[in-house]
C-alpha cells in the first residue's frame, strides 16, 4: 500500500499505475502537515490550493495516457530561498515579508515540468546564514527526532519536512553545509551537487561562489531522481556548467563498490568528533570493505584553515549580494515619512528588516573587503581556497571518493549555541572545505549514536562533475545497512502524528 | 589589542547602510572581535607564492547574443514595489534641498 511513509519512487510508480491518485497522495501529505507542523514547524507557507491544482493536472495527464517523468505526482517541500511565482518567498527574513516573486527559479520551472507537486515553502536560517534555523525571522524548526533539538540548517525546514513524512522529497541549498548538515542531523539523505551542476537562477544569493541547490530524500535513489530532475545547464546562470548531467540514477541503482578506493580524510575523522559519531563512521568503513572497497588514508592539512577562510569569503560576498535589499523596488520599506532621504530610509529599513546574524555577516564582509584590510583578510582567504583545492586534488589522486563524518556531533539543543557564533560555525567544519573547492558531496544516514540515540551522517565526496560516484557508494552502503538493521533508520524516530 | 573598535563598527554600519543603536554597536564590536580573532589564522598560511582562487570554476565571461527576449511586464516588475507612481517606482528623495 502506498502512503506517506512510502518512498518517492514507490509513490510515483503507484500514481502512474493509478493505484493512488496524485490528488489523494497530496491530500495525505497536507493532512500530515496539519497534524504535525505545530510541533515541527517545517513550513513557512503551505500552498494547499496550488498543490492540489498541480496534482489534478498530473492525474489528468495520466488519465489521457501521457508518459510522465519519474517523479510525476510526487509532493515536494521547497526551501523558501527559491523564487516561486505568486508564492510568498522570504528567505527567512523580515525584509522580504509579503513579497511574491513575479517569476519562477529555473529549478521551480523544472520541477513543474516534471509534474512534481510543490506543497509549500520551508523554514530556514535568514538568507541561509546559520546551521540550526534559529536565525529564521519566523521561529525555529524542531528536529522530528527530538523536539528540543535543532534539525540543523540552514535548510532545516526542508530536512525536517522529509524526516517527519510531511514530504518524501525536498529542495535545499548548500553554501557551507546547509544541505548535508541538516540531512545528517535528521537521518535523511542530502546532496550538494558539484558547483554549477544545478542552476542558481531565481535562488536568492548569499555567497555566489559557494551557493548550490540540491536534493533531500529518505533514500539514495529518490535523491538521485530529484537530482536528475533539477540538474543541467541553464543559460540564465553564467556559472552553470555546460556538460551532460552525471548519471546519478544509474549509479544509485548500481549496488556495488568492488575495487573502489575510499579515502578517509585523516583531519576529519578523529579528535573533536563525538564518540558515537566516530563509532558509526568506522562501522560504515567496515561495511564498505565487506562490499569489496579498499580503504586508504589521505591527509588534507590545509582544511584546518578552511573554516576561517569561509567566514571571510561568504560574508564578503554576502555584503555585496545583500546590498540589493535597499527598500526601493521590492520588499520592506520603513521610515518613509516624505521628509527623509533615500539613504536614511534605506538604513532604517535594513536595521528593521535584517536579523542579528545577517547584520553581523554584512559588517564582517564590509570590513574584510575594506581598503587596508583586504589583503590580510579577503586576499588571504582566497589563497587558503587555493590550498584547500590542492588538498582535494592530491587526495583524489589516491582515492575515488573521500569520506568523513558530516558533523562533529549529533543534533544539538535549541539555544545551545545560539549566543556563541564561533561555536555554531564549528558545526560545519567537515562540510565547508567542499564548497570552497566546488566539488559535490552526499550525507548518508549510517545509524544512531549510542549515547543519545540520534542520527549520524556519513559524508561521501567526489571530484567535480563525478557526482555519480557518491551515489554509487551511497546506494551500496544504504542497502548493506538496511539488510543489517532490517528496517529504515526513520522507523526509530518518534511517530509525531496520531496515525 | 582589539581587532576592531566600536568606532570601526559604526563606520562600517554607515558604509553598509544599516542604522544601529548604541547598544547594537557595543554588542557587534565585541562579537566581531572574537570572530576576527578566530579567522585571522588565514594570514598564517597565505604566503605570497600562492595564487588566490576567487571561484571554484575556471571560467571566463560567458557571452550571448544581445537580442530582445520576452521579460517581465511593467505591472509584474512593479508588483512588489513598496510605492509606485503610474508605471514607475516611487522612492524617497535622493538629492538634497540645494
Amino acid at each position: 500500500m502506498t502512503d506517506i511513509f512510502s518512498t518517492a519512487s514507490e509513490m510515483a510508480s503507484a500514481v502512474a499505475k493509478k493505484e493512488i491518485s496524485s490528488v489523494e497522495l497530496t491530500k495525505a501529505h497536507l493532512d500530515r502537515i496539519k497534524e504535525t507542523d505545530g510541533k515541527v514547524h517545517s513550513f513557512l507557507f503551505v500552498d494547499e490550493s496550488g498543490a492540489l491544482e498541480q496534482a489534478k493536472a498530473v492525474d489528468a495527464k495520466i488519465a489521457k495516457g501521457e508518459s510522465l517523468s519519474p517523479l510525476a505526482g510526487v509532493p515536494l517541500a521547497l526551501k523558501d530561498i527559491l523564487a516561486q511565482e505568486g508564492i510568498p518567498t522570504t528567505a527567512g527574513s523580515k525584509i522580504l515579508e509579503g513579497w511574491r516573486p513575479p517569476y519562477d527559479a529555473t529549478v521551480v520551472t523544472k520541477l513543474k515540468e516534471a509534474g512534481v507537486v510543490i506543497l509549500g515553502k520551508t523554514n530556514m536560517d535568514e538568507f541561509a546564514m546559520g546551521s540550526s534555523t534559529e536565525n529564521s525571522a519566523y521561529g525555529t524548526t524542531q528536529n522530528p527526532w527530538d523536539l528540543t533539538r535543532t534539525p540543523g540548517g540552514s535548510s532545516g525546514g526542508s530536512a525536517a519536512a522529509v524526516a517527519a513524512f510531511q514530504a518524501p522529497i525536498a529542495i535545499g541549498t548548500d553554501t557551507g553545509g546547509s544541505i548535508r548538515q541538516p540531512a545528517a542531523l535528521t537521518g535523511i539523505v542530502g546532496v550538494k551537487p558539484t558547483y554549477g551542476g544545478v542552476s542558481r537562477y531565481g535562488v536568492i544569493a548569499y555567497s555566489s561562489s559557494l551557493d548550490q541547490v540540491g536534493p533531500f530524500a529518505r533514500t539514495v535513489l529518490d535523491t538521485a531522481l530529484l537530482h536528475e530532475a533539477i540538474a543541467g545547464h541553464d543559460e540564465r546562470d553564467s556559472t552553470s556548467i555546460n556538460a551532460p548531467v552525471p548519471q546519478v540514477v544509474a549509479a544509485a541503482k548500481r549496488g556495488d563498490v568492488k575495487g573502489m578506493k575510499i579515502g578517509v580524510i585523516k583531519e576529519l575523522s578523529g579528535a573533536g568528533f563525538q564518540a558515537g559519531v566516530l563509532a558509526r563512521f568506522n562501522e560504515s568503513l567496515d561495511l564498505l570493505v565487506s562490499q569489496g572497497a579498499e580503504i586508504v588514508e589521505v591527509s588534507c592539512p590545509n582544511f584546518e584553515y578552511a573554516l576561517a577562510a569561509y567566514y571571510l569569503i561568504a560574508p564578503s560576498e554576502a555584503s555585496s549580494n545583500l546590498a540589493r535589499f535597499d527598500s526601493m523596488r521590492y520588499g520592506l520599506r520603513v521610515g518613509d515619512d516624505g521628509k527623509r532621504g533615500a539613504e536614511e530610509v534605506m538604513s532604517i529599513t535594513r536595521d528593521a528588516g535584517f536579523g542579528k546574524e545577517v547584520k553581523r555577516r554584512i559588517i564582517l564582509g564590509t570590513y574584510a573587503l575594506s581598503s587596508g584590510y583586504y589583503d590580510a583578510y579577503y586576499g588571504s582567504a582566497q589563497k587558503v581556497r587555493t590550498l584547500v583545492k590542492q588538498d582535494f586534488e592530491a587526495a583524489f589522486s589516491k582515492a575515488d571518493v573521500l569520506v568523513s563524518p558530516v558533523t562533529p556531533t549529533t543534533a544539538f539543543k535549541i539555544g545551545e549555541k545560539s549566543n556563541d557564533p564561533v561555536a555554531m560555525y564549528l558545526s560545519d567544519i567537515a562540510t565547508i572545505p567542499v564548497n570552497m573547492a566546488g566539488i559535490g558531496g552526499m550525507s548518508l544516514p549510517v545509524g544512531l549514536a549510542d549515547e543519545d540515540g540520534l542520527p549520524v551522517g556519513l559524508q561521501i565526496l567526489a571530484p567535480v562533475m563525478q557526482d555519480d560516484r557518491f551515489y554509487r557508494v551511497g546506494g551500496t552502503l544504504e542497502a548493506a545497512l538496511l539488510s543489517k538493521w532490517g528496517k529504515p533508520i526513520l522507523a526509530n524516530a518518534p511517530k509525531l502524528g496520531a496515525k | 589589542m582589539a581587532e576592531i573598535s566600536r568606532g570601526d563598527v559604526a563606520h562600517l554600519a554607515k558604509l553598509a547602510r544599516i542604522e544601529m543603536t548604541p547598544d547594537e554597536l557595543d554588542h557587534m564590536a565585541s562579537e566581531l572581535d572574537s570572530i576576527l580573532g578566530a579567522v585571522k589564522a588565514v594570514s598564517k598560511v597565505a604566503t605570497s607564492d600562492i595564487a588566490p582562487t576567487s571561484h571554484p570554476l575556471e571560467m571566463t565571461n560567458i557571452f550571448r547574443p544581445d537580442v530582445v527576449k520576452p521579460s517581465l511586464t511593467n505591472e509584474q516588475a512593479l508588483s512588489g514595489a513598496p510605492a509606485k507612481d503610474e508605471e514607475r517606482f516611487k522612492v524617497p528623495q535622493i538629492l538634497g534641498e540645494e
